[in-house]
């Protein structure tokens, strides 16, 4: 039985703003599912003594000096911008927020 | 765009809002850090640079960019959590709160999610008649800042009618920490009060604690007001709105208050309070519906793979808490005991925002009781004349010190240490030099009041004759023809010694 469906694609391809077809929804459901799946066999060989982790590397408290360093020139920064002025980047207008 | 609650109700007056629902906040107070880098990158962040001039890769979400935390940033939320009596995590975790929105260069915000590096905290709240509150803290988590957006085309710079918009990367990637509160009840009639107060407390703290330049106006503190009614205290939560950006002491009261008369007409006309976000307007106090909160709420968190977690060291937490200034609170408290005000005295002082202006002025070798007369008197009544803040005055607490040991030392009087102020307010110097280059000092030489005393005596034989005859009470006449002479500058006592004395010699 099938663990992602239709509809869950398509929610989540909204949310990240991609366009999917009918098509391929139905495609990525399946292909979801499948990665899904494989990832749920690690559960058979986790134990109570395994902790969960949300990273493999054994390390913490990695810090930087609070310390500048030189920033991007400006003319860097906007070449690659669709479009400047005054320095900045120039959007379309924004929607739907306010 | 739907505003589901766009229709006008009826505004329910406060007070009567109040008697017959029970208000319920949750506050939600970023503060900006004041480190010299952002929170992921070793870009400068300053006020007022210009635009995209303190940027990195990281800072702009380019490709294959990786983020380092700023381990200042760490110290500065550990100890933010500590003042406000929080737990610090054993461990935590960043995560990426996904949404899309221009000034988010990276498509995600990097924060805190389950793992909040401060939990369990509350912090005592006083309100100006020294009631005190218990706000419970749920959390304080590490995050960054986004961009500014600038709208162009619309009326004021407003989204609504905008053509495009204009983005400033400075911002993006500033350290943030944000403290959220558990749901604040019990307040009553006083909820709007007590959210002032609140976050006038917090960022008391964050200065103190020298974390931040918490500046309200260059929106370094930024609070999101969450408020509810319900019939009354027994009754569950009721829906919450929450007012995004209230950005000064007196908005976030005023806020509170228009919602919880907004709220009452909606549940007075039998209306459901729709659970949204809405922005808050300077200009009459009103708040207006932004998005509804339910439609876009997936933000799809997930721990943050690009980062390892932040596992403080228990020697590390214990370090940072016993270096902690004494917080603001507490201060109070002391001065207040070793001041011996009593305790509307000590509000107004808190009040009138003179705590730090006596504090000084003591230290410049004044007694308390002379520097509160001076801050909360004469000085505050200027203050008021010219509209300013007391520490806005063109006079510190050292030349108020030193005008005040003129005075105890007998080198000027009262009445000429309102002239030697308006000497230094005008710019002349110091007291010292505003005495000396007016000519106010007192007339101590002996010879020179004798001279105007006897001219005083030889004017008025017949008070000579009354105090001869044992009645001191005409004296006075005298006194006063001689403080004439001097331009008051003469030490009254001393001149009443000498008067005696001529009369009896």
């Amino acid at each position: 039985m099938s663990t992602i469906s239709r509809d869950e694609v398509a929610r989540v391809a909204a949310l990240a703003r991609i366009d999917l077809s009918p098509e391929e929804v139905d495609r990525f459901a399946g292909e979801l599912d499948v990665i899904v799946e494989s990832i749920a066999r690690v559960r058979e060989v986790a134990t109570p003594d395994v902790p969960a982790t949300s990273h493999p590397l054994p390390m913490t408290n990695v810090f930087r000096e609070d310390v500048p360093t030189p920033a991007l020139p400006v003319a860097d920064v906007l070449a690659a911008a669709p479009d400047a002025e005054d320095g900045r980047f120039a959007v379309p207008q924004i929607l739907g927020e306010e | 765009m739907t505003t589901t609650s766009a229709t006008p109700v009826a505004l329910v007056d406060y007070d009567d809002a109040v008697r017959r629902y029970d208000p319920v906040l949750g506050i939600e107070v970023h503060v900006e850090l004041g480190t010299r880098t952002k929170m992921f990158c070793s870009a400068e962040q300053s006020f007022g640079a210009d635009p995209n001039t303190q940027t990195t890769p990281v800072s702009l979400g380019l490709p294959g960019a990786l983020p380092v935390v700023n381990g200042t940033a760490v110290e500065y939320a550990i100890r933010i959590g500590l003042a406000l009596n929080c737990q610090i995590a054993e461990s935590c975790r960043f995560a990426r709160k996904n949404y899309f929105y221009p000034d988010v260069p990276k498509n995600f915000q990097t924060s805190q999610y389950d793992e909040p590096i401060a939990f369990d905290g509350w912090l005592d709240v006083e309100l100006e008649d020294g009631t005190v509150h218990r706000v419970e803290i749920e959390r304080a988590h590490m995050e960054e800042d986004a961009g500014k957006n600038t709208h162009v085309g619309g009326a004021a710079g407003r989204i609504h009618g905008a053509e495009y918009s204009l983005v400033d990367y400075n911002r993006a990637g500033v350290p943030l920490v944000e403290i959220v509160t558990r749901p604040i009840t019990g307040a009553g009639e006083r909820a709007p009060e007590v959210a002032r107060a609140y976050v006038q407390a917090l960022r008391d703290i964050f200065r103190v604690l020298d974390v931040s330049e918490a500046r309200m106006e260059r929106g370094n503190v930024r609070a999101d007001v969450n408020v509810s009614l319900r019939p009354t205290a027994d009754s569950p939560l009721g829906t919450r709105t929450e007012t995004k950006n209230v950005n000064s002491f007196r908005s976030v009261e005023r806020a509170v208050r228009y919602e919880i008369s907004r709220q009452a007409g909606l549940l007075d006309a039998g209306d459901t309070v729709v659970q949204e976000t809405r922005h808050f307007h300077e200009d009459d106090g009103s708040t207006s519906p932004g998005r509804v909160k339910s439609d876009a709420e997936d933000y799809r968190y997930f721990p943050e793979p690009d980062l390892v977690p932040v596992a403080p060291s228990r020697a590390w937490v214990e370090e940072i808490r016993a270096t902690l200034p004494e917080l603001p609170q507490a201060r109070r408290r002391r001065l207040h005991d070793e001041w011996g005000f009593a305790d509307a005295e000590m509000r107004d002082v808190v009040n009138a925002g003179a705590l730090d202006l006596i504090e000084a002025t003591i230290a410049a070798g004044a007694s308390p009781a002379a520097a509160r007369k001076w801050w909360m008197g004469e000085l505050a009544r200027r203050a008021k004349q010219s509209e300013v803040e007391l520490a806005a005055l063109a006079i510190t607490p050292a030349q108020i010190g030193e005008l005040q040991s003129l005075v105890d030392s007998g080198r000027i009087n009262d009445k000429i240490a309102r002239q030697v102020l308006d000497g230094v307010l005008a710019g002349e110097g110091d007291p010292e030099q505003v005495v000396v280059a007016r000519g106010l000092e007192v007339v101590s030489d002996d010879g020179a009041l004798l001279a105007a005393i006897d001219e005083a005596l030889a004017a008025q034989p017949d008070v000579v004759e009354k105090v001869r005859g044992g009645n001191q009470g005409p004296v006075g006449a005298i006194i006063g023809a001689v403080m004439k002479a001097t331009k008051g500058q003469a030490d009254a006592k001393r001149v009443r010694e000498l008067v005696l004395e001529r009369i009896a010699g």
